[in-house]
């Protein structure tokens, strides 16, 4: 019959107390920078003369604060918090996850600094300097060894998928990290790429579109695949539809990142490839919205008291959403007008905030009450916080689609005898009512992360983890 | 044996779910990533393009510090519109020194890859200096740091200029020693102008509108 090998085993959960704790944090303080550059874009002497607050620093320090921080911390707290439960067995190394958890706010903090003190290696999404890649690939090879260390002792034989999609995050992001960032050291704070050009411009854009692929669409499916079936108390829809859809994911997104680079100096065949495999990525994409669709579709009803859960599911509405844009947007022809524009910022905040974000958020509110072993501190927050993060969301993207749309058509206006019918200028300055929009757009949003972070930290308020065994196993 | 019989032996064994995943994730890259590192046409200079000078260098240098290219593309396409506002659309061969490359993927303001040559250097200290007393409307912060500073301050173009010989930009023994001689007395906003102004210039002077 069944009984518990080792009954004084408890799950190690203080580490993931630890890892949401701090992804609320820079939650707060990623988007709260994003408001300021907001600002910056109407009223452009808010930096003050400062050279640490002028836009083109600010701006990567809003990115990596959301995604390296918010993003990456949350998904390594609720990797490790998942990993046990769906492997029956507290996590391998636990010394090495509490490294993991705190040399990674430390990378966090000082990289940031470094980023605000004009330390820029100036690819997208790996603007860190050479010191700090090395920290990452270090820390990021720990958080392998914990999670597939937790994986190889686990006391139940099939490894769960949700274990899938963080698997993937861990190995892919190690891949593409460190080929993009070979470089050659100049000083601390300098270092050249190793690649120039148009090859520089490849290997970037490989790295930067499955940096969102893999980290901000593959890690947080696994988030979804373990916490939306315990939220809505429902098995995955289709094991069947969860297994093509995880490796036609994983073999098709990589292929993408042309799409950033259409009509740009790179071989025609690279674009068009990036293009046809895009479209191709719609399939994955949306078999697992419906996978998660469907799994919802028994507990409607549990959407009228748990705020978690509608997190969850406008999280997956928008995940349906910028899943069918961004292939929409690498066509070559649909590309020639929102290339360059505000309409690329709109669809990566269709992704950031209404799927990462809310996702993220209704995990949470999910996970710190039981953490605590106690209720949520206040439902009625949340809810007040639900229809802020998705007004905040509707008002940014739908900003900067007029935004978006409107620079991408005037810039390639011409006039009957073929001339430019409008200056950049004028374009520019046309701009202000949409940015204006967006500035307000992120100031609801960001009302409502900061209600979250009273809420959940109201919550934990003087409470201790709770020690949870895992359950008995019949070998 | 279908699927799921086959796929239960790589969910029940993680040394082959991991090597599965790394399999799957790599074709992408290797088919179509790898074959343009070995692309010559890719990173052979197109005529005129050489190495930048000490000066210029430094001010690229100075552009990525303060993040240019979050707002401006260097990346005129081939389509009729771009070339009639900026010039000759970009080839491959005019970045081959350009590491990292910054073509950008953001146009706040508008794309400098043919920027060299348009306007005076006394016009860009004055509009980097206050953007505002030039271009009524522009949201372009000032940076007036950049006119206070020695682009040299910290003498480490010599190691700047090594670094990229190791990666095979021809730099001659010459050249590298005799750089800090050409910054002595050139500010930071000056190196940056001297950057701005070589942009492009490549292709000749170009349909600049």
């Amino acid at each position: 019959m069944a009984t518990n090998p080792v009954t004084q085993e408890t799950y190690h959960d203080k580490v993931v107390t630890g890892l949401v704790i701090f992804s609320i944090f820079w939650s707060v303080l990623g988007m709260a920078a994003g408001v300021w550059v907001a600002a910056e874009l109407l009223w452009p002497e808010l930096d003050f003369g400062q050279e640490w607050l002028s836009y083109g620093r600010l701006r990567t320090l809003h990115t990596n604060a959301v995604i390296f921080g918010f993003g990456v911390s949350a998904l390594m707290g609720t990797a490790f918090c998942s990993v046990q439960r769906t492997s029956h067995v507290p996590l391998f190394a636990p010394g090495l996850a509490w490294f993991c958890f705190v040399c990674w706010q430390l990378g966090v903090l000082a990289g940031g600094i470094s980023l605000l003190a004009g330390w820029n290696a100036s690819k997208e999404y790996a603007e860190l300097e050479w010191p700090f890649d090395i920290a990452i690939t270090v820390i990021w090879v720990c958080f392998a060894i914990v999670f597939f260390g937790t994986i190889a002792k686990r006391r139940i034989k099939p490894i769960y998928v949700s274990n899938w999609f963080y698997g993937g995050l861990i190995i892919v992001i190690a891949m593409l990290h460190i080929v993009n960032s070979l470089a050659i050291p100049v000083t601390f704070y300098k270092s050249y790429s190793l690649f120039a050009g148009a090859q520089d411009a490849i290997v970037q854009w490989w790295y930067g579109h499955n940096a969102v692929g893999f980290l901000l669409t593959g890690g947080f499916l696994g988030m979804l695949y373990y916490f939306l079936p315990k939220q809505a108390d429902q098995p995955i829809w289709s094991y069947r539809l969860s297994i093509v859809a995880f490796w036609a994911f994983t073999y098709s997104y990589i292929w993408a990142g042309p799409h950033h680079l259409h009509y740009n100096a790179v071989p025609d065949w690279v674009q068009s490839l990036g293009m046809v495999m895009s479209l191709v990525l719609l399939a994955p994409s949306w078999a697992t919205m419906v996978n998660g669709i469907m799994t919802v579709s028994g507990a409607w009803r549990k959407l009228k008291t748990d705020p978690a859960l509608k997190f969850i599911v406008l999280a997956l509405a928008f995940y349906g959403l910028a899943t069918f844009e961004g292939p929409m947007m690498a066509i070559k022809s649909v590309n020639v007008v929102s290339h360059f524009t505000d309409w690329t910022i709109g669809h990566v905040h269709s992704g950031a905030l209404g799927w990462n974000a809310m996702i993220t958020f209704g995990t949470f509110y999910f996970l710190v009450p039981r953490l605590a072993g106690t209720e949520l501190y206040s439902t009625k927050l949340a809810n007040v916080h639900f229809w802020l993060a998705m007004g905040g969301t509707m008002l940014y993207i739908l900003a900067m689609w007029g935004a978006g749309v409107s620079q991408g058509l005037l810039w390639l206006s011409l006039d009957e005898l073929g001339e430019l019918s409008f200056s950049f200028k004028d374009i520019m300055a046309s701009m202000a009512p949409y940015y204006a929009l967006r500035f307000v757009a992120g100031v609801i949003f960001l009302a409502g992360g900061v209600l979250l972070a009273y809420n959940l930290l109201m919550t934990i308020r003087g409470r201790e983890t709770v020690r949870v065994q895992p359950p008995a196993v019949t070998a | 044996m279908n699927l799921v019989d086959l796929h239960k032996k790589l969910e029940e064994n993680t040394g082959l779910l991991i090597f599965g995943i790394l399999f799957v994730s790599a074709i992408g890259g290797l088919v179509q990533v790898l074959p343009s590192i070995f692309q010559d046409s890719l990173s052979t200079p197109s005529e005129n393009v050489v190495p930048y000078g000490p000066v210029e260098l430094m001010g690229r240098d100075i552009y990525i510090r303060e993040g240019c290219s979050t707002c401006h593309s260097q990346q005129v396409r081939p389509l009729l519109a771009e070339v009639r506002r900026y010039g000759p659309y970009s080839g491959a061969g005019e970045s081959v020194y350009d590491r990292p490359f910054l073509w950008g993927s953001k146009r706040t303001g508008p794309d400098l890859h043919r920027i060299g040559g348009r306007y005076t250097d006394v016009w860009h200290r004055i509009h980097l200096i206050d953007p505002r007393s030039v271009v009524d409307n522009s949201i372009m912060p000032g940076y007036p740091w950049l006119a206070e500073r020695d682009a040299n301050a910290k003498g480490d173009i010599e190691l700047r200029m090594r670094a990229l010989r190791r990666l095979g930009h021809p730099y001659s023994d010459e050249e590298i020693a005799g750089a800090a001689a050409k910054l002595e007395g050139v500010k930071e906003i000056d190196a940056l102008i001297a950057y701005l102004q070589s942009l492009g210039t490549t292709r000749g002077p170009g349909a600049v509108r």
